[in-house]
């Protein structure tokens, strides 16, 4: 298992530092070099120009540059916000729970919708059943999810009136931030009515936001299904005189559960490409949002850096999912 | 399970000529139901936007100022002149949809052309020397898949400047790696092949053995990949449309179509409804074929 996860690393930190120079090459390759960026529309006068280039040390060779990039990097130091003139770190840890908040509760909703249904699907292979899902899993799976997430709005929140447009919370609300996570901040306020407006907030976006791995989620299992199910232990099993329910509960779904797990771990990185989508509609004000604003306002550090640690995170959480596979399937971490 | 008569064939494939595997191949994609529906849609689509200025009502770009967020013309208000309505700007919807089936195709033409032509050039060149040009372009492509693909896109859009073809390049560059991978692995299972090594001892070069030897060979994953990638190659130039960072208005992408959109949603549902769909049919129906070709191309999967 050690040297499994050694091996993970081995290919990890490379690419780790390739992320690190693509968020460094970034600003460098934009047009005009960094001072003129960060003066903007204003201007300077060459004198200043040349001062501030040896302030920020953007005279000295690229690699040098590069280096106390990383060096900063390390200190958790990301740059400083062209716009707010907060520190990016600072800004990412603020935005950040939303995004969690939002991309657990559509991961938790996908898997809830998309596992049954593949599972079933195989089970009753050849049904009206098998037919529907199918089909519905291949209509979510095509889903350009922004213009979903309209449909929604018109519907629930236009026609019906249920939930609110935009947001995480109404403005009635007003609490401190403990865990960042809106539904349990709601709920530890004790405040009446916050919790559920919190929840009503949250459903239309983490339903148009689990769409596709929901969709990606039920295909992949039924297919892991239907291989499982035709191999020689399941015919064991029913010839031993077991149920069919015994015989995908016990022996049939764990094994088809393993290429389901990396299915749904290689979901993260496509979860937060739907977050930006999803926050945009919804206003939701997670990193998603936080990034399309900044490239409008061409803030580029916040860019740089938020670019940087969401590469990070979903890398971070992939080692996690390959770990955990490691653990369900022996033959990997011993192959 | 399928009976060995009807595995037969699909076992010994390198018997027949071109035409015969291209007719087995049709038997197996003519089964497959939602393959030729999808396969239907498509060449509608295609016909559509060849003949677009002879099908438009109108012209996709001129603005009737007494017709401004004309409603269907199935609505008591609509009018029969604007099937589908008008936008904001006194638009007719049908128009600019007809004229955007040119973009969404034109867009999944090029971006699958860009990315297979880059992404087989280096997977091929990087299974075929293996060591450390095959290291360190795959590390490469480590690093570009390592971003969510929409926010790659997004930040070299970002750093190209928006606009319909920086959009496709983006795109293209960040579905490259999935080419590239799938190159890299048919061609590192197929060059210990005894008709490899044949080949080569016949005195093949390099360059011969890398493409007329081996990658034929290689074809039918990339083939089912590029299908693939044609559909979210719509959807996320779409998505940059929506952003603001794709297509430009006037132009009738239907992305950007659905941006101008946005904020009519609940007076002018229609605005957003149609453009939505149209993306929602073309996707659909380019998976659906998708599906289809992979269970005819790839025997491995084939149903029984």
């Amino acid at each position: 298992m050690f040297r499994y996860l050694l091996g993970k690393l081995a290919v990890l930190i490379p690419t780790f530092f390739g992320i690190t120079i693509v968020a460094f090459g970034f600003v460098r390759v934009l047009p005009g070099d960094p001072i003129m960026l960060m003066a903007g529309e204003r201007g300077l006068t060459p004198e200043r120009h040349a001062q501030l280039m040896a302030q920020y040390g953007f005279d000295r060779p690229l690699w040098q540059q590069y280096l106390s990039y990383l060096g900063d990097l390390f200190q958790g130091d990301l740059g400083t916000s062209l716009v707010t003139h907060r520190p990016v770190a600072e800004d990412f840890l603020t935005f950040f729970p939303a995004t969690m908040e939002l991309g657990l509760c559509a991961m938790i909703l996908a898997v809830c919708i998309g596992l049954p249904l593949g599972v079933l699907a195989a089970v009753k292979r050849g049904s009206w059943f098998e037919q529907i899902s199918m089909s519905a899993a291949l209509v979510g799976y095509s889903m350009p999810i922004f213009w979903w997430g309209l449909l929604m709005i018109i519907l629930f929140s236009g026609t019906l009136g249920w939930t609110p447009v935009s947001g995480r919370i109404s403005l009635m609300y007003y609490f401190p931030q403990v865990t960042g996570f809106m539904l349990i901040d709601s709920l530890l306020s004790g405040q009446a009515g916050a919790f559920r407006s919190a929840v009503l907030h949250l459903i239309l976006p983490s339903v148009v936001l689990a769409t596709i791995p929901a969709a990606v989620i039920a295909r992949q299992s039924r297919s892991a299904m239907l291989e499982v199910l035709s191999e020689d232990f399941v015919r064991t099993a029913k010839a031993k005189g077991l149920g069919p329910a015994l015989v995908v509960g016990r022996h049939a779904l764990r094994n088809a559960l393993i290429p389901v797990v990396t299915v749904i771990g290689l979901q993260v990185g496509s979860l937060m490409a739907g977050a930006i989508l999803t926050e945009t509609i919804f206003s939701w004000p997670g990193i998603g949002k936080w990034i399309v604003d900044s490239i409008s306002k061409r803030d580029y550090p916040v860019v740089q850096g938020g670019l940087l640690v969401i590469a990070a995170v979903v890398m971070i959480v992939n080692l996690i999912v390959d770990l955990l596979y490691a653990v369900i399937n022996p033959r990997i971490r011993h192959g | 399970m399928a009976d060995p008569a009807t595995l037969a064939p699909a076992a010994e494939p390198e018997r027949g000529t071109t035409r015969d595997a291209l007719r087995a191949f049709w038997a197996d994609f003519r089964r497959n139901r939602g393959a030729v529906i999808g396969l239907a849609v498509i060449a509608l689509l295609v016909l559509v936007a060849l003949l677009a200025p002879l099908l438009a009502p109108h012209d996709p770009t001129q603005q009737f100022r007494d017709a401004l967020l004309m409603p269907p013309a199935w609505k008591p208000e609509g009018q029969g002149a604007y099937l589908l309505g008008t936008d904001a700007l006194g638009r007719d919807i049908l128009s600019r949809l007809i004229f955007g089936a040119r973009y969404s195709l034109l867009i999944g033409l090029m971006v699958v052309t860009i990315a297979l032509t880059g992404g087989i050039t280096i997977g091929v060149i990087s299974g075929y020397f293996g060591g450390w040009v095959d290291t360190v372009i795959m590390r490469i492509m480590d690093v570009i898949l390592a971003f969510p693909s929409l926010l790659l896109a997004l930040v070299l859009v970002a750093i190209l400047g928006p606009g319909l073809t920086n959009a496709m390049v983006a795109i293209a560059l960040v579905l490259q790696p999935h080419f590239a991978r799938l190159a890299r692995a048919s061609v590192m299972n197929e060059k210990t092949r005894e008709y490899v090594v044949a080949a080569r001892i016949a005195g093949a070069s390099n360059l011969r053995l890398m493409l007329r030897t081996i990658l034929p060979n290689c074809l039918a994953p990339l083939i089912v990949q590029g299908t693939l990638s044609f559909s979210t190659a719509i959807l996320d130039a779409a998505a940059l449309g929506f952003l603001g960072l794709g297509a430009q208005p006037p132009t009738p992408e239907w992305g950007t179509m659905l941006a101008d959109a946005r904020e009519f949603i609940l007076r002018a549902p229609w605005v957003v409804t149609f453009p939505g769909l149209a993306i929602l049919t073309t996707v659909l129906a380019i998976n659906l074929c998708g599906d289809g070709l992979r269970d005819a191309l790839d025997p491995r999967l084939k149903r029984g």
